[in-house]
């Protein structure tokens, strides 16, 4: 087997750096992608990413679906937080459709959506951890991600890759367990973070480790398009949910955490704050979720939701709706629209396409991991091959969002 | 700074734009293949539209030489407007000039567009395949192929319902 | 002398000692049963985690779910120290070669586990860039189903994959069957 997957550049062998192959599988790559990485001793002179590891042309499948079938192909997107990107796409379905939402569903769908943000964090704060060496937050944080696991399993059935929800709402009203579950979370959640971020935030070496790796500043950080977690530690407050709110958000009071120099520092504290306020904001949901009537849980629109099956079974119109929406013979409007969530990466972006047809005829997501991605070289390049390491992690680059 | 505003400062600068629609409250217009530049430079510069959401390609195989659509999505921030521009290129010479000079982020976005579509970026700096090995030679987007791999022969697409 | 107890816990047990033949201060058994007794109850796992499954393989190698207790303490990552492959996640065409080239790296006796459905089959994308089933390009001892599969069912994979460790034969790999199966891959 001689293939190689390193291509040297010209004349690599006969100068005095060496070329390394950061490659898909390592331990400290969090996904396939891999980084060619010329270093002169332990500085990194120049890296060069390589991506489509796990390229499974989603968007080529989404145009052989139909709609409500590609839910559980924006799971797939950003793995760690899919709850956001189920949501976004039934938003982005409602907003073609021109759907109206009840109160309490979009209510019920921004608590879903700041826990999953809650747990991407979670795991993107760990595993910066562990690339600096320390395990053990990462062992205490995933008990709690076991816990919103949970919260998860109460409503769709589902762990990890939830398919939660349908256009217009959700498929169950959340049970008494499940709130219980979310209450429960909600009253132990902050020891934990308390404890997380007394074991990192001012521990002299990650501090060490962390200040001044992977800089980038707000210009740039700006032309190369970057949103979430990682614009806002450059110092540009840009975000989706106070931008364009959708999903009721601008009925919820929160702030928006910023850092100053966008290195890995800045974006671990910026984070660790973004799930502060997450959880602040699914303390509000609760709250107001009480006071509305707890019978609705879906939206009026028998055209898209399929009706409850004790009613497919005894009641004409609810079996022709049924069979319309399953074989795809609802009436779509032709156009196209495109909508963004704050995931929690970055702004992620849905253009539909609409043909009125079953599938869409052109669905295209901009993935916030694809697009900053490529400003890794520049945020490394001069610096140690530890730092970049450390820098890769910051930016949490999920491979399911990078490649699709 | 309204959708009407821009669409005077555009029209007033560039007036063979066309196509002017308004879809779910996003300003879409039309432009051609070699004005692509001169327009996101005058947004970028005039308009600051200075935040590149995306850049993405789709097939229109029925539309006569216009077959391949460059679809620019532009942001601007301070005043929190957004803007669409489409650039119809035809299949059998689909180029178009590179927006890297004016936004860092084109840079994948485009190759990640010539992958899938084949349309080909003047003066970018490295366009290759980013996401589907390298030696591939077709462009899997396009509406002519299919979903399936076509050299498989594990599965039998009588029973998938495609035989 | 307070006396000593072992074992209070009822539900654990302990590993039947192998039959033999047991005399003072000695026990004579075969090879294969002690050998494979150590080999099961230590599987060094190869993390080969590359989308959704691999979270849920994190999820089962953190405190709730524990897959150290099975002997599965230390992920190396390296595959010359490690003897199971853990494959989870999708394998792209573009991923294939690669996998190939770290499965090639790996000593004997090495064992595979596909984790999932993309892994075992080509899952939910039966796409063009997508490997219908890590089966096209290496041999494989377990599946496990699953989308992601829970952390139970990636444990129930690995306990059949120590039952296949225990029982197997320490000639296998010299075995004219096995050197066919490995070239039924082109693997010398």
């Amino acid at each position: 087997m001689t293939e190689q997957h390193v291509k040297l550049t010209e004349g690599a062998l006969e100068k005095e750096t060496t070329t390394i192959n950061v490659g898909p599988t390592h331990p400290a790559t969090h996904g396939v992608f891999q980084n060619i990485m010329e270093i002169d001793g332990e500085r990194v002179l120049s890296t060069v990413p390589t991506i489509g590891y796990i390229h499974r042309a989603f968007e080529k499948i989404a145009e052989r679906r139909p709609y409500y079938q590609i839910t559980p192909l924006t799971d797939r997107l950003n793995y760690c937080s899919a709850p956001i990107n189920n949501i976004g796409w039934h938003l982005t379905i409602e907003k073609l459709v021109g759907m109206e939402i009840p109160k309490r569903v979009q209510y019920l769908r921004v608590l879903i959506m700041e826990l999953a943000r809650i747990a991407d964090h979670l795991v993107c704060n760990s595993v910066i951890g562990v690339d600096t060496g320390a395990l053990t937050p990462f062992t205490y944080v995933f008990q709690w991600r076991e816990k919103i696991y949970e919260i998860y399993e109460e409503i769709c059935g589902s762990r990890l890759t939830t398919n939660i929800g349908r256009i217009g709402g959700f498929e169950r009203n959340f049970t008494e367990a499940a709130w219980q579950k979310i209450d429960a979370f909600v009253a132990g959640f902050p020891a934990l973070l308390q404890e997380f971020e007394e074991l990192l935030t001012r521990n002299r070496i990650f501090m060490d480790r962390c200040i001044g790796a992977g800089p980038i500043n707000a210009e740039r950080a700006l032309s190369y398009s970057f949103t979430g977690p990682n614009l806002r530690a450059s110092g540009v407050d840009y975000d989706v949910r106070v931008a364009q709110p959708y999903s009721s958000y601008e009925d919820f009071q929160f702030n928006i955490p910023i850092g100053t120099a966008g290195d890995v520092y800045d974006r671990f504290l910026v984070r660790n704050r973004e799930m502060w306020e997450s959880l602040g904001i699914v303390k509000q949901a609760v709250a107001k979720i009480k006071e509305l009537d707890p019978s609705v849980f879906h939206a009026e629109a028998p055209e898209f939701y399929l009706p409850e099956k004790a009613d497919v079974y005894t009641k004409m119109e609810a079996l022709i709706y049924h069979f319309k929406i399953i074989m795809g013979e609802t009436d779509l409007p032709a156009g196209e629209v495109y909508h963004s969530v704050e995931g929690a990466n970055g702004e992620l972006g849905y253009y539909l396409i609409s043909d009125g047809g079953r599938s869409p005829y052109r669905l295209h997501f901009r993935r916030p991991c694809f697009i900053y991605y490529q400003a890794f070289p520049e945020m490394v390049s001069g610096g140690l091959l530890s730092d970049a390491i450390v820098a890769l992690s910051s930016i949490n680059v999920i491979a399911g969002e990078l490649d699709a | 700074m309204s959708n009407e505003q821009i669409k005077e400062q555009l029209s007033a600068r560039f007036p063979d734009l066309g196509e002017w629609e308004e879809q779910y409250g996003l300003l879409t217009f039309r432009a051609a293949a070699d004005q692509n530049i001169k327009i996101l430079q005058f947004l970028f510069e005039e308009l600051q539209f200075q935040f590149l959401t995306d850049i993405t390609g789709v097939h229109f195989p029925d539309r006569k030489d216009e077959e391949l659509c460059v679809v620019y999505h532009l942001h601007n921030l301070p005043a929190n407007v957004r803007l669409r521009m489409k650039v119809y290129l035809p299949v059998e010479r689909p180029e178009t000039f590179t927006a890297t000079q004016v936004f860092a982020g084109a840079n994948w976005m485009e190759r990640e567009t010539f992958d899938f579509f084949g349309i080909r970026f003047i003066g970018h700096p490295n366009l290759t395949r980013i996401l589907n090995v390298e030696d591939m030679d077709y462009f899997p987007m396009r509406k002519e192929y299919p979903m399936e791999d076509p050299t498989r022969i594990d599965k039998d697409d009588e029973m998938f319902g495609r035989g | 002398m307070r006396p000593v107890k072992y074992n209070e816990n009822e539900k654990v047990s302990l590993a039947p000692i192998p039959d033999g033949y047991q005399g003072e201060g000695f026990m004579a058994t075969k090879f294969d049963e002690v050998i494979g007794l150590a080999r099961a109850n230590s599987l060094w796992p190869l993390p080969f985690a590359t989308s959704c499954c691999g979270i849920e393989f994190m999820a089962t190698m953190g405190a709730n779910y524990d897959l150290a207790r099975f002997g599965s303490e230390r992920m190396g990552f390296t595959p010359r120290q490690c003897d199971m492959l853990l494959v989870a996640g999708t394998i792209a065409k573009k991923m294939a070669p690669i996998l190939r080239q770290v499965y090639l790296q790996m000593a004997e006796p090495r064992w595979v586990i596909a984790i999932g459905a993309c892994a075992s089959s080509g899952g939910i994308f039966d796409s063009y860039p997508v490997l219908q089933g890590i089966d096209q390009v290496i041999p494989v001892d377990v599946y496990v189903p699953g989308c992601p599969p829970r952390p139970e069912g990636i444990l129930d994979g690995v306990l059949k994959l120590q039952e296949i460790v225990k029982n197997e034969s320490l000639r296998r790999r010299h075995s004219e069957q096995y050197k066919g199966l490995l070239s039924e891959y082109g693997i010398q």
